[in-house]
């Protein structure tokens, strides 16, 4: 059904994981921002993606989070999987998430100001459920050593939180008028769409094809020299 | 029974699980393509989130809350059932009582009703990931703007399930055709699909005015 480049594009995204063993501990850190951006590339942990991002200050809170809780169960997810027995590895990964939710969550009960937790309220206890984390305790932190699961966790969560800040900076700007809450314009009328649920899906669409442009732009790039005919090379 | 209609109405239309609180998305982006897929996949969100809001209101208001029974009988003559279990313990509870919840309806399921386990079957281990469901759960017990009795809880993870497939089924509705157009190739797929979904949500806004 799907072909042409855009066939190539999704062999190619399936390959990278792979490499794992040869990247650099500097290339562990940094993968998540952009080349496998959890968000925009991946597209895991799309629910509180959405649902955080209608100000800079809840998208914050809620990558933060989501790092403090990717980074520590990788670290410990690492530090046990020789211990855990491969059939009940999954079930294992989820109490161990679910500890550390449980732990950010009274952490930011208590010292994060009333209007943001109360915005993040029941999406702190879905971080359990955020594929991010399983996925990458199930993928990465199972196989690799503890240093290289930090820093997998640390760029993961951090290309996370980037996401999100991304897409609160567009929804925050245009829907409410203000950054970090703080007004810049006095002229510009606000479109209220963009903080509720329609204006979420679309600012993620549009952001998620122009993603998806780049990397298709990039891949023809890359393939046009080795294209053996004339006529392929100019379509 | 006034009451019960109202939940219906909110968590089915005004609060859809899907478009106005952003829970599922996951299984609705992915396994919305095909109408009969998109079926297939509600159905089973709906049962188990149906089953699984029966097991958590009732491990929530007799184990885990503050004043819990059974926390008195064990624990009395200390502070534990002054302060319930549910801050330390819910999230780890309830997770798994999902995970556990669709393994035994699966098995169940198998050894049955055959024919239903064999449509929905591949859809069933995924539900355990789909925050729509652990979501629906907690807002049943702690997350309840007003404490909801059992058959209010029960009512409202139908009714959630029901919102859920409803917009699976536009959505795949609206994919099919998709598919025969000629998208953008940027757009193609995943971006398109999230843009329709904006205009749904749009749509459904309009049910916000009946509150």
């Amino acid at each position: 059904m799907r072909s042409g480049v855009f066939g190539d594009y999704r062999a190619c995204r399936r390959r990278t994981p792979e490499a794992a063993k040869e990247v650099s501990m500097r290339q562990e850190l940094t993968k998540g921002f952009f080349k496998r951006n959890p968000v925009f590339v991946l597209m895991v942990g799309l629910c509180p993606t959405l649902a955080t991002t209608t100000s800079l200050n809840n998208a914050l809170a809620m990558g933060v989070a989501a790092t403090a809780v990717l980074v520590c169960s990788n670290v410990f997810v690492s530090l046990v999987r020789n211990f855990i027995p491969k059939g009940v590895r999954i079930p294992c990964y989820i109490v161990i998430i679910a500890s550390f939710v449980t732990i950010v969550e009274m952490l930011m009960k208590y010292f994060l100001p009333l209007q943001v937790s109360e915005k993040l309220s029941i999406f702190i206890p879905l971080i359990v459920v955020n594929c991010i984390i399983l996925y990458r305790a199930e993928d990465f932190a199972s196989k690799n050593g503890v240093v290289r699961s930090l820093l997998d966790g640390i760029g993961m969560g951090g290309g996370f939180t980037v996401a999100l800040l991304l897409i609160a900076v567009i929804r925050e700007t245009t829907g409410n008028g203000t950054i970090f809450g703080l007004k810049f314009s006095t002229t510009y009328e606000p479109a209220a769409v963009m903080t509720l649920a329609p204006g979420a899906f679309i600012v993620m669409g549009l952001l998620l094809a122009l993603f998806r442009w780049r990397s298709l732009r990039k891949l023809r790039a890359a393939t046009r020299p080795a294209a053996s005919t004339p006529a392929e090379a100019t379509a | 029974m006034g009451n019960l209609f109202a939940i219906i109405i909110a968590i089915t239309f005004v609060n859809n699980v899907v478009l106005s609180q952003f829970l599922g998305l996951c299984p609705f982006v992915n396994s919305s393509d095909k109408t009969d897929k998109a079926f297939g996949m509600g159905m089973a969100v709906t049962f188990v989130m149906t089953m699984a809001s029966f097991v958590t209101h009732l491990l929530y208001t007799y184990v885990l809350r503050p004043d819990a029974a059974l926390l008195k009988m064990l624990f009395s003559g200390t502070r534990i059932p002054e302060v319930g279990l549910q801050a330390v313990l819910q999230t780890a509870t309830f997770i798994l009582v999902i995970a556990s919840l669709v393994q035994l309806v699966e098995i169940f399921m198998r050894k049955t009703i055959p024919a239903l386990y064999r449509s929905l079957g591949i859809f069933l281990p995924l539900i355990t990931t789909n925050c729509a469901v652990l979501g629906v759960a907690l807002l049943n017990t702690s997350y309840a703007a007003e404490p909801l009795s059992l058959a209010q809880a029960v009512v409202q993870g139908f009714f959630a399930g029901i919102g859920f497939t409803i917009a699976m089924l536009l959505m795949s509705g609206v994919r099919e055709r998709l598919e025969k157009l000629n998208v953008p190739e940027a757009l193609r797929g995943t971006p398109i699909t999230f843009i329709a979904t904006g205009l749904m949500a749009l749509a459904f806004l309009g049910f916000a005015g009946m509150g």
